[in-house]
């Protein structure tokens, strides 16, 4: 029998679940979120999506060439990126600016820090405040959903900006409103139903675990109701639930233990409440997750599990 | 409510054996008989080529406190001592001794009639004499493990019948079909150790087994059957005792660290033979199983007999071989010929049609391999350290404690090679530590 076999180190077996199904499921869960944009806003949310969609992973294909790596558009995690960024802009921003934006995304916040799992950003929102403060009128323009109560295409305020600029002239919408996502803001994030859909099965295939959004939620709704402010507002509005279930739990940028998790999402959920009551800007969700991504590897540090044997009392004989 | 410890995965199970009795397989007409089969020191030969040898004979054997001697599965002609393959990959000096198919027993073999006055001292020696090992796959010499020092009291013999690892069904029909000689080999074990309590652990997934064990010792008290979620590394020695009795192996400590003496049933089967039947430990029940091989099999296997004997006891290998290993898909060692022996320590053989070996990407910190690890440690830091040669922190990382089960490699989205990262890192530590004294 002159036959060789393969020679490797254990383990010979592997689950099938790989980073281009975690990936998948990140798109899937997407698509509740994405159809409500499109269903809100019509054509606005179409192109942006498609833009979006098309530019990520060209911009990783191009960066990559350029630079001379491996092709890893088939992990499709520019494909989220992409799909992610596009949920958070606003619907009337040209597709240009929006083109730009993932690009910034894919290649300064992914690629120029060596690709995927070395970032230290969401790279999403990298994109998102890049173009806030380039393009900061663009980025704040609003306008009410085709199914809204009021006139369509006619430019608005956000629920928060209502509140924090004190528009006595705009109606806030109902609750129910805003758990629909019948309301001005940006494509992906008004559906809060549309976002819980996809988060439910985030957390049913178990690509996220419950530790980041409901210690960020928690904290949001603790403080508010601590405040007396009125907690489903703050829960419903922004992109609280866009950035809870989708960018605070981004696998590359929080940290790695569920203990440093929930560290993580505490502190995601007093900087957007910070930032909102107190900062300049009327929502906080993108700064606070990226300012708390800063934190993520001393939170690793800090939160390294005791090994077995060394948690045990030592075992004494009676 | 079951005792669980942290981690650990619940891939496949795939025991396709474990409804197939065990089998005898054939008589091999040439055995390689390693003089390592344990963890220790080597044996030195007792032959010499062209001796004649019976079933049963010592062949090899050293005066060291931890080692366990050689015995010929066969009777015939020694025709070489030369070194061979071992699967544990290494060379390892071996006596080859082909059969003159007579089987002729060995006159030193002698039953043993009475029981009840046996001291256990005799115990011991009858089981150091046997060459017996820890048949679960580790081979570290039983008579070591039965003499801890005098400031360990030990009070509880746990017996593993967790048999964790997917395709291996050896231990699960050694329960089901000769209980009886393992609780009386277990019972050996208690006097050994003069412990009052025994438990064997098996795992739910075998109810049968837990049924027939259970009804066998329903009449004594002190012994008993706990059953154990299904969840690998469930059989891995620590895991096992944190289960059972909720006690924590420390780091870098064993088993007597907290008065457990923890022995695989195969072994406690081994100890009943040697004790009652008087054989050393020449043979022992291995699963030939897998997507490669065409009628899977539990064959009790004369020690010695190559892996392709077996293989073609099994119908053949059934369509393009990738992968040959031996022992489990986990832990299993792989092997890239049939042309090893098996040894006391082999579980099983199992022929896969997949290799397993995929290409990687890079690390997402998806956080997996740490939730999985029954061991509390960081695995995807390991292939980072390693891989930047930062062995100290590493260290620091606890590196040495990982058990190698494997859990973080199988879970791992990114296919990285964890393991394979962990043994490099552990190899040079240990390497830098010895270079130190």
């Amino acid at each position: 029998m002159e036959e060789k076999f393969i020679l490797s180190v254990s383990p010979h077996l592997k689950t099938k679940e790989d980073v281009p199904r975690v990936m998948l499921d990140v798109i899937i869960a997407l698509i509740p979120a994405s159809l409500a944009a499109v269903y809100f806003f019509r054509w606005y949310a179409l192109r942006t999506i498609l833009v979006c969609l098309i530019f990520a992973p060209l911009a990783e294909w191009v960066s990559e060439k350029i630079m001379k790596r491996k092709n890893t558009i088939d992990d499709l995690s520019a494909v989220v990126t992409g799909l992610l960024l596009a949920l958070t802009l606003p619907p009337t921003l040209p597709p240009w600016i929006a083109a730009i934006g993932v690009i910034v995304a894919i290649v300064l916040g992914k690629a120029f820090f060596g690709g995927l799992g070395w970032n230290p950003f969401n790279p999403a929102l990298v994109g998102r405040a890049v173009l806030v403060a380039c393009w900061p009128v663009e980025m704040t323009t609003w306008i009410k959903p085709v199914t809204s109560r009021v006139l369509q295409a006619v430019t608005t305020a956000t629920p928060l900006n209502i509140v924090k600029e004190k528009l006595v002239e705009e109606i806030l919408p109902t609750h129910l409103e805003l758990f629909l996502g019948n309301r001005a803001g940006s494509l992906g994030e008004t559906s809060v139903l549309a976002l819980l859909i996809g988060g439910i099965y985030l957390l049913y295939r178990r690509q996220i675990t419950w530790h980041i959004p409901l210690s960020y939620l928690g904290v949001v709704a603790l403080s508010s109701f601590l405040l007396k402010i009125d907690v489903l507002f703050q829960l419903f509005t922004g992109g609280l639930i866009l950035g809870a279930f989708f960018m605070a739990t981004d696998y590359v940028t929080s940290p790695l233990t569920r203990k440093g998790q929930i560290i993580f999402g505490l502190l995601c959920g007093l900087m957007t409440m910070l930032i909102r009551l107190k900062g300049g800007f009327p929502e906080g969700v993108c700064y606070s997750i990226l300012i708390v991504n800063m934190l993520t590897p001393t939170i690793d540090k800090l939160t390294v599990p005791k090994k077995f044997g060394a948690r045990s009392r030592m075992f004494t004989n009676k | 409510m079951k005792r669980k410890f942290h981690g650990g995965i619940h891939p496949a199970e795939e025991k396709n054996t474990k409804d197939i009795p065990i089998r005898q397989a054939r008589e091999p007409k040439k055995v390689v008989l390693p003089l390592q089969q344990h963890t220790g020191v080597p044996c030195q030969p007792l032959v010499k080529v062209g001796d004649e040898v019976k079933v049963g004979q010592k062949i090899g054997d050293v005066n060291a406190l931890i080692s366990a001697p050689v015995h010929s599965s066969v009777s015939g002609k020694v025709v070489a001592i030369e070194p061979y393959l071992h699967p544990t990959g290494s060379i390892v000096s071996s006596v080859i001794i082909e059969s003159d198919e007579k089987n002729t027993l060995s006159e030193e073999i002698k039953p043993r009639a009475n029981l009840e006055n046996i001291s256990l001292e005799e115990i011991k020696k009858i089981i150091r004499e046997a060459g017996i090992v820890g048949l679960g796959g580790a081979a570290f010499p039983t008579h070591v493990k039965l003499s801890p020092p005098k400031e360990k009291k030990i009070d509880t013999l746990i017996l593993n019948g967790a048999e964790c690892e997917p395709y291996l069904t050896a231990d699960y029909r050694l329960m089901v079909e000769r209980t009886e000689e393992i609780i009386s080999g277990m019972k050996l074990l208690m006097k050994a150790l003069s412990v009052e309590r025994g438990i064997i652990g098996i795992e739910d997934n075998k109810p049968e087994a837990i049924k027939t064990v259970g009804k066998a010792i329903s009449e004594g008290n002190s012994l008993k059957v706990v059953s154990l979620r299904t969840k690998y590394p469930q059989g891995s020695e620590k895991h096992l005792i944190k289960s059972i009795l909720n006690r924590e192996v420390p780091s870098g400590g064993l088993p007597l660290d907290v008065g457990v003496v923890v022995n695989n049933v195969g072994t406690a089967y081994a100890v009943y033979e040697a004790v009652v039947k008087g054989l050393p430990l020449i043979k022992r029940v291995v699963t030939v199983s897998g997507n490669g091989v065409k009628e899977p099999q539990n064959l009790e296997v004369k020690i010695g007999t190559l892996f392709q004997d077996l293989i073609s006891q099994c119908g053949g290998f059934d369509g393009k071989i990738e992968k040959i290993i031996m022992g489990g898909p986990l832990m299993g060692i792989a092997q890239y010929t049939t042309e090893v022996p098996v040894v006391k320590g082999t579980t099983g053989i199992l022929v896969l049609r997949d290799s397993g070996v995929i290409q990687s990407r890079p690390c997402i910190r998806c956080g997996r391999c740490i939730d999985v690890c029954p061991v509390y440690l960081m695995p995807t830091m390991y292939a980072l350290l390693v891989e930047h040669k930062k062995w100290e922190d590493a260290e620091k990382y606890n590196i040495l404690d990982c058990i190698e089960c494997g859990c973080c490699a199988y879970i791992c989205p990114s296919r990285i090679p964890l393991v394979h990262y962990i043994k490099y890192g552990k190899t040079e530590l240990l390497m830098k530590r010895t270079q130190k004294r």
